[in-house]
């Protein structure tokens, strides 16, 4: 057994970390208060080749692993929710799952320019009427020779405005017995007529992101951008949500890491009754419940990334990670500003933002309530993953590098 | 063109560095390469990259040297060479000076040897100058842009930030360039930079293996200190409005005779 992280690995988080300290921090605040995402952060992330981090070279990756990719979203939560919701939805819940379920024809034609950075993806499955019922998404496509005809309406869609693609889950077959599996998903090109879209304001987090909506209105979307075969939709929906859970698990302990440091610095600074508040058993009693935090959901979220090196089926494990670490952000934020005190409740200090930006994890990408259910599913014996038509492939150097 | 890069590992500037029983020490801080040096790795990647050729990183020091050099792999130099001798601990700037040129004349038909201006440890400033005084080389100190360089004639042509202003600089290859921070925003590593990187096999050279014995130094520290401790008084001046506060503030500053 090994805790270490190769030297590769604490390269890959030093540039990450340089890159989001050195380029974003002194932003965020400002774009954070405007509710606008700074138009540099896409094309700069591309660039770096973050948003192709643990793609295969031949995809137009990067070739590292899928650790790798989940210190680099602690690194970008660190600063900002917003930059890690960026790779949670073209990484983790859209390049991945092309990547696991495209075939070669489609990963060349629609992943290689994802992971290049040169088109962006986003995720459609949530509607108005459908967020943990996926059972019940009425959005339709209907076939119609070579192509479907898409209708219907997607919400809370982080990136909806910004993206190129989306991966939309849609029902097929209305008729299917069971409605999971009437599903099924497509990578809809947004610049295809009958598409409109917008951003939604007004939101309590992830202020400097964007979070929005698409409306599809008799979208020919051609068969050859159907992802997986008819019916499949729901299966490839929860691949998809093993990686994108993955990467906010592990950029909600970056977010843990962000309370506890600032936390550290203001009570080793601020002084109270003659003497630096650290000093205080209940300022104490604060910090070592965040190390507490941090350490437990750096540690779910490297195994669950350990098991997809592996190629290990981690649903159980990423859900896990992503309910426990979600769940203690949004207690680290809360700590953190009662140990700022009143400062903590302005925005002079990052903390209130971190409170803000932690609630949106506790709710997307299964809320809270859902992981709970899944786990104790798993531990009755109620839920098993049986084997995946597609699994995503374990991490292989040679493959990815050459 | 064959260009050599010198690297430094050095505390990393957010550290406490301080003197405890006459050492200096910055606790556990972590080792970064010099900023300064970042600098020079992006200037010679970008004759590296307009002129062809190669960017060698060299770096004298112990062990943890490689961690500098290797960051140097990562941002996109093609080789790195490790000068490391026990023998060498607590050499002067000028035996570190002598060392750097013994091994870039060991490399061999270099055109330009790249610095950083200075190291934020030290901040003696005079490595490059004396490295390039060893080679009798001609030196290009504080430079901020490169305006030309033409590998055919050998020659580089260079403007100096001064105080007062600029000075353009010519000279022939082989030369010893030394940058600041204006000469462009060092890149991050790449990923491709970071595999390359972590994988790279950094050979290390002795002293016996650049033909030479410890070169003396000449410059000793007999005795390092901390600055002495200040007291610092913070008085916050309120007032009803900013004039008022401004008035205080002004009456204050004379009775504390601070103008």
């Amino acid at each position: 057994m090994d805790f270490a992280l190769t030297e590769e690995h604490r390269m890959v988080q030093q540039m990450v970390r340089e890159f989001a300290q050195k380029e974003v921090a002194p932003i965020i605040k400002e774009y954070d208060r405007k509710q606008e995402m700074a138009g540099f952060i896409l094309p700069r992330l591309g660039e770096l080749g973050i948003l192709g981090i643990c793609l295969p070279v031949r995809y137009g990756g990067q070739g590292m692993d899928y650790i790798a990719l989940g210190l680099a979203c602690e690194e970008l939560e660190a600063v900002d929710s917003t930059l890690r919701v960026v790779m949670s939805v073209h990484v983790g819940l859209n390049s991945l799952g092309l990547f696991q379920w495209a075939t070669e024809e489609q990963k060349q034609r629609l992943l290689v320019p994802q992971a290049r950075g040169e088109r962006i993806g986003c995720f459609g499955l949530t509607e108005p009427g459908a967020g943990s019922d996926v059972a019940s998404i009425a959005s339709s496509a209907r076939r119609n020779g070579d192509v479907y005809i898409l209708n219907g309406e997607k919400m809370w869609i982080s990136l909806a405005t910004k993206a190129h693609h989306a991966l939309v889950v849609a029902r097929t077959n209305p008729e299917a017995a069971d409605p999971h599996d009437g599903l099924s998903a497509f990578l809809v090109e947004l610049d295809s007529p009958g598409i409109s879209r917008g951003d939604i304001h007004g939101k309590l987090g992830v202020r400097a992101g964007s979070t929005g909506w698409i409306a599809f209105q008799d979208v020919r979307v051609p068969v050859e951008n159907r992802i997986g075969e008819e019916g499949e939709g729901f299966k490839i929906a929860m691949s998809c949500l093993d990686n994108g859970r993955y990467t906010v698990a592990a950029g909600a302990t970056g977010l843990i890491r962000a309370c506890l440091e600032a936390s550290v610095r203001y009570a080793n600074q601020r002084e109270a009754f003659g003497r630096q508040i650290g000093k205080f058993q209940l300022i104490q009693q604060k910090i070592a419940r965040m190390v507490q935090f941090y350490d437990a959901a750096r540690l779910l979220y490297l195994r669950a990334g350990w098991m997809k090196n592996m190629g290990l089926r981690n649903t159980r494990e990423t859900s896990l990670a992503k309910w426990f670490a979600t769940d203690a952000s949004f207690e680290a934020a809360a700590e953190a500003i009662q140990v700022h005190g009143a400062y903590g409740y302005s925005d002079e200090y990052d903390v209130e933002r971190y409170l803000r930006n932690a609630k949106g994890a506790v709710i997307y990408e299964g809320t809270s309530e859902i992981h709970q259910l899944m786990q104790a599913g798993y531990a009755l014996g109620y839920r098993d993953d049986p084997p995946l038509r597609c699994e995503l492939p374990a991490y292989d150097p040679k493959f990815w590098q050459e | 063109m064959k260009i050599v890069v010198c690297v430094k590992q050095v505390p990393d500037s957010a550290a406490k560095v301080v003197v405890e029983n006459g050492q200096v020490t910055w606790g556990d801080a972590p080792l970064v390469i010099n900023p300064w040096d970042e600098f020079a790795v992006e200037a010679a990647l970008l004759q590296q990259e307009a002129h062809g050729g190669e960017v060698i990183a060299l770096s004298m020091g112990g062990e943890s040297a490689r961690e500098a050099l290797k960051h140097a792999l990562a941002m996109g130099c093609s080789q790195a060479i490790l000068v490391s001798d026990p023998a060498m601990a607590g050499s002067d700037s000028q035996a570190v000076a002598r060392v750097l040129a013994a091994a870039i004349q060991k490399i061999g038909d270099v055109d330009l040897a790249f610095f950083g201006k200075q190291a934020i440890d030290g901040d003696m400033g005079v490595t490059a100058a004396q490295t390039a005084r060893a080679l009798g080389w001609p030196m290009l100190s504080q430079v901020s842009v490169i305006q030309a360089l033409d590998p055919a004639s050998k020659t580089i042509r260079v403007a100096r930030s001064m105080e007062e202003g600029r000075q353009v600089v010519e000279a022939r290859f082989p030369a010893v360039v030394s940058v600041g921070k204006d000469i462009a925003e060092p890149r991050y590593p790449s990923f491709m930079g970071i595999r390359k990187a972590s994988r790279a096999v950094i050979p290390t050279w002795s002293l016996a293996d650049l033909g030479m014995t410890v070169p003396t130094s000449v410059v000793k520290w007999p005795e390092i200190t901390n600055p002495p401790a200040r007291e610092v008084v913070t008085e916050i001046i309120s007032g009803d409005s900013p004039q008022e506060i401004a008035e205080k503030l002004a009456d204050k500053i004379l009775a504390e005779k601070v103008l």
